[in-house]
């Protein structure tokens, strides 16, 4: 897939790659299917949610003070706090630390934040190995793929590319066993574990009251590399603060549920700064980077309540655009309904404005949000906040339509012009429409209305 | 009872038939129908696309037209969710239209669950299918009825076949202007969705909104499957005998 053709062509090239859009529509109903199942053995989850949601705005409401106070408590612990604006410093901040500890070979935790700031390849350019130790993210990075969703990264690989893509990486006999596969991985990763010196992840959640950063992961790389190296570099959004740990509850509850139909992932790790006297591992030095990069231009925003997203990934799962087309055609390194809100807002260069528009606005997403964000009317406010940057014909069809639909006369006209624009090419259908009805045309046939209307027929006394 | 009948303009200029079905429906209820020639669009289309001050002269234009009536029935779960939800909304900014946007959104039925719910039409007693029949949920339709109610309706009469497809409430691909803008997207929904329909082995689809009939009508016949698409109105009203059955 080539990175800067059109969204149009990405999309009509994934939308004709049958094996990418089978192995995305598999995986996706049965994450949807996962996800209802678990969240219907609680006996509260509505009211969980509601919870959740109302945490979140109340954190997000009074986010410096939070932050604040888990700046404090986090450094009293041991940690050492870092704040970074945008990208750039952050990546920096991680460069520096790398020279300042000498580190050669870090190892990560599966991380967007990372993926956000572009940090592999930062650090990869001053000498400093990188080495992705979650399993799907290690196979995109073996095989110089990019991830296509936020919890599952190489959900558009079907079982055979997954193999293909370690036989031909790793040099090692080619198996479609899963449970094969994975022991390949984790002998070479032994040895990576063994030689590490640096460890970065990113955060779920950070608790304020304690000063806790909380990692949730399932294969146990999580603890090797926040552990194992003798510096741990977490990377956060600034978003990511719960107030108290019992808050952090009620995420942990709803978070693996969303995510993969677990009830709690396999590991959930709660850091409190490093390795204490006594300790028997642990890092000795544990750095935590506080990212804006356009968060607090987000939440000064009407759209701060995108700010409110767990990075679960039910609304990509539960999207049907997303499943039609998969996450690489987005172009952006949050797909899917809640990259389509973030992301034009994170990145005002124009990149990604084709995303709000690319919603059939169903609400799927909304359904399945853990923290009940109404994605389609976020997405409505962006389709309006762009307006001016809509082609003219986009704009002067919309006020033509307007103006028509603004009295029974034009509106009478228009059903009438209507008619007289489409060919009839038999049996009342249109296979070819005229511009804008050639869009339709192109991939579906178009009714031609029936002779009469229902106001025709209603004044006819047919009715 | 007096009842205002809002057909949409979709409903309106594509699906007369249906418009007719809830019409008479509605007679043999009891009700009086009215059809106030004024209305055009609830302004969806607009409000959808961000073009709200359009989408809220429209509605300022749907709450003249119909606050003679105490009581306003429409087929589209859609445009009655766009009264009901988006038009309170949409004018906040102007108390006294909100007001009166309010007042029309507490007035506006979608035409199933008045029927049923509200008139008292028994499913079990109208709805006889001679086919296996399957049906998609609109998603629209969310907070008016849910998908276990559009197949508990079809199901109320023992002797009715229903396949249910997988994942009915997923959504078509219509989306309004979104089918034109992206007709690539659109176009792999629908295909997504139509092959589910078929899986079924029904026939005959149940389907309550137009813009979605639209869009599946037109790929079913692109891809030349067997699938029809009704309303449910339509089959009410001809198991009723209040309209002539068609194929």
């Amino acid at each position: 897939m080539t990175r800067n053709t059109g969204f149009h062509q990405r999309v009509a090239a994934a939308v004709a790659d049958h094996r990418l859009r089978t192995a995305v529509r598999k995986a996706t109903w049965q994450k949807v299917e996962a996800r209802e199942g678990s969240l219907a053995c609680l006996r509260n989850s509505g009211e969980l949610r509601e919870l959740a949601a109302r945490i979140r705005q109340h954190t997000l409401a009074r986010l410096p003070d939070y932050l604040e106070q888990f700046a404090r408590n986090a450094c009293a612990r041991g940690a050492v706090i870092h704040f970074a604006p945008d990208a750039a410093t952050a990546c920096q901040t991680v460069v520096e630390l790398a020279r300042y500890y000498g580190s050669k070979l870090a190892v990560k935790v599966k991380s967007m934040t990372t993926e956000e700031i572009g940090l592999n390849a930062v650090l990869e350019a001053v000498g400093v190995q990188v080495v992705e130790t979650d399993l799907g993210e290690f196979v995109v990075q073996i095989d110089r793929d990019r991830p296509s969703h936020i919890v599952t990264p190489i959900i558009h690989k079907d079982r055979r590319q997954i193999a293909e893509a370690i036989s031909r990486r790793l040099g090692c006999e080619y198996t479609e066993d899963p449970v094969g596969l994975t022991r390949i991985i984790r002998r070479h990763l032994r040895e990576i574990f063994r030689r590490c010196d640096l460890g970065i992840s990113g955060v779920n959640f950070a608790v304020a009251e304690t000063g806790t950063i909380c990692i949730c992961t399932n294969e146990g790389n999580g603890r090797m590399c926040t552990t194992r190296p003798r510096v741990h570099v977490a990377i956060m959004g600034i978003e990511k603060v719960v107030p108290r740990l019992c808050d952090l509850v009620v995420f942990l509850k709803l978070l693996s549920r969303s995510s993969t139909g677990q009830p709690l992932g396999s590991y959930t790790s709660l850091i409190a700064g490093p390795k204490r006297p006594g300790d028997p591992d642990g890092p000795e030095h544990l750095h935590i980077i506080l990212l804006d990069n356009g968060r607090s231009a987000v939440l000064a925003s009407p759209f701060a309540e995108v700010l409110c997203c767990v990075r679960c990934g039910a609304c990509l799962n539960a999207c049907p655009v997303y499943r039609a087309i998969g996450g690489h055609a987005y172009n952006s390194v949050y797909p899917g309904p809640i990259g389509s809100v973030l992301m034009p807002l994170l990145d005002s260069s124009g990149k990604h404005a084709d995303l709000p528009g690319a919603s059939s606005l169903c609400g799927a997403c909304r359904v399945a949000c853990p923290v009940d964000i109404d994605i389609p009317g976020l997405l409505i406010r962006l389709r309006a906040a762009q307006r001016r940057g809509q082609s003219w014909l986009k704009r002067t069809m919309m006020r033509l339509w307007g103006v028509t639909m603004r009295s029974d006369p034009t509106y009478r006209l228009g059903q009438r012009l209507l008619k007289r624009l489409l060919p009839d090419e038999g049996d009342g259908w249109t296979v070819r429409g005229l511009c804008p009805l050639a869009r339709w045309t192109s991939a579906r046939d178009l009714l031609r209305p029936p002779l009469k209307s229902f106001r025709q027929l209603w004044q006819e006394g047919q009715v | 009872m007096k009842v205002a009948l809002f057909a949409t303009c979709l409903t309106d200029t594509f699906f007369p038939r249906v418009g007719q079905a809830v019409v008479r429906l509605l007679r043999r209820c009891g009700c009086t129908v009215e059809f106030p020639a004024a209305q055009t669009c609830c302004g969806q289309p607009a409000f959808n696309s961000g073009f709200l001050e359009h989408a809220a002269a429209l509605a300022r234009r749907m709450i003249r037209v119909f606050e003679r009536y105490e009581t306003i029935v429409s087929p589209s779960a859609s445009c009655v969710s766009m009264v009901r939800h988006h038009f309170p909304e949409l004018l906040a900014a102007e108390p006294r239209w909100c007001r009166q946007a309010q007042r029309l959104a507490d007035r506006t039925y979608e035409f199933a669950t008045f029927a049923i719910g509200r008139l008292g039409l028994d499913p079990a007693a109208c709805l006889k299918f001679t086919e296996p029949v399957t049906f998609h949920y609109p998603c629209h339709a969310r907070g008016i009825y849910g998908a276990a109610d559009l197949q508990r309706w079809l199901a109320a009469n023992p002797s009715n076949e229903v396949r249910i497809p997988q994942h009915p409430d997923c959504c078509c691909g219509f989306g309004g202007i979104f089918a034109v803008d992206y007709p690539e997207i659109s176009g792999a929904m629908l295909e997504d969705k139509l092959d589910v329909l078929v899986a079924t082995g029904a026939r005959l689809v149940i389907c309550n909104e137009a813009g979605c009939a639209l869009q599946m009508l037109g790929g079913a016949r692109r891809r030349s499957l067997p699938l029809r698409f009704k309303h449910l109105a339509e089959c009410l009203a001809e198991g009723l005998g209040v309209l002539e059955p068609v194929a």
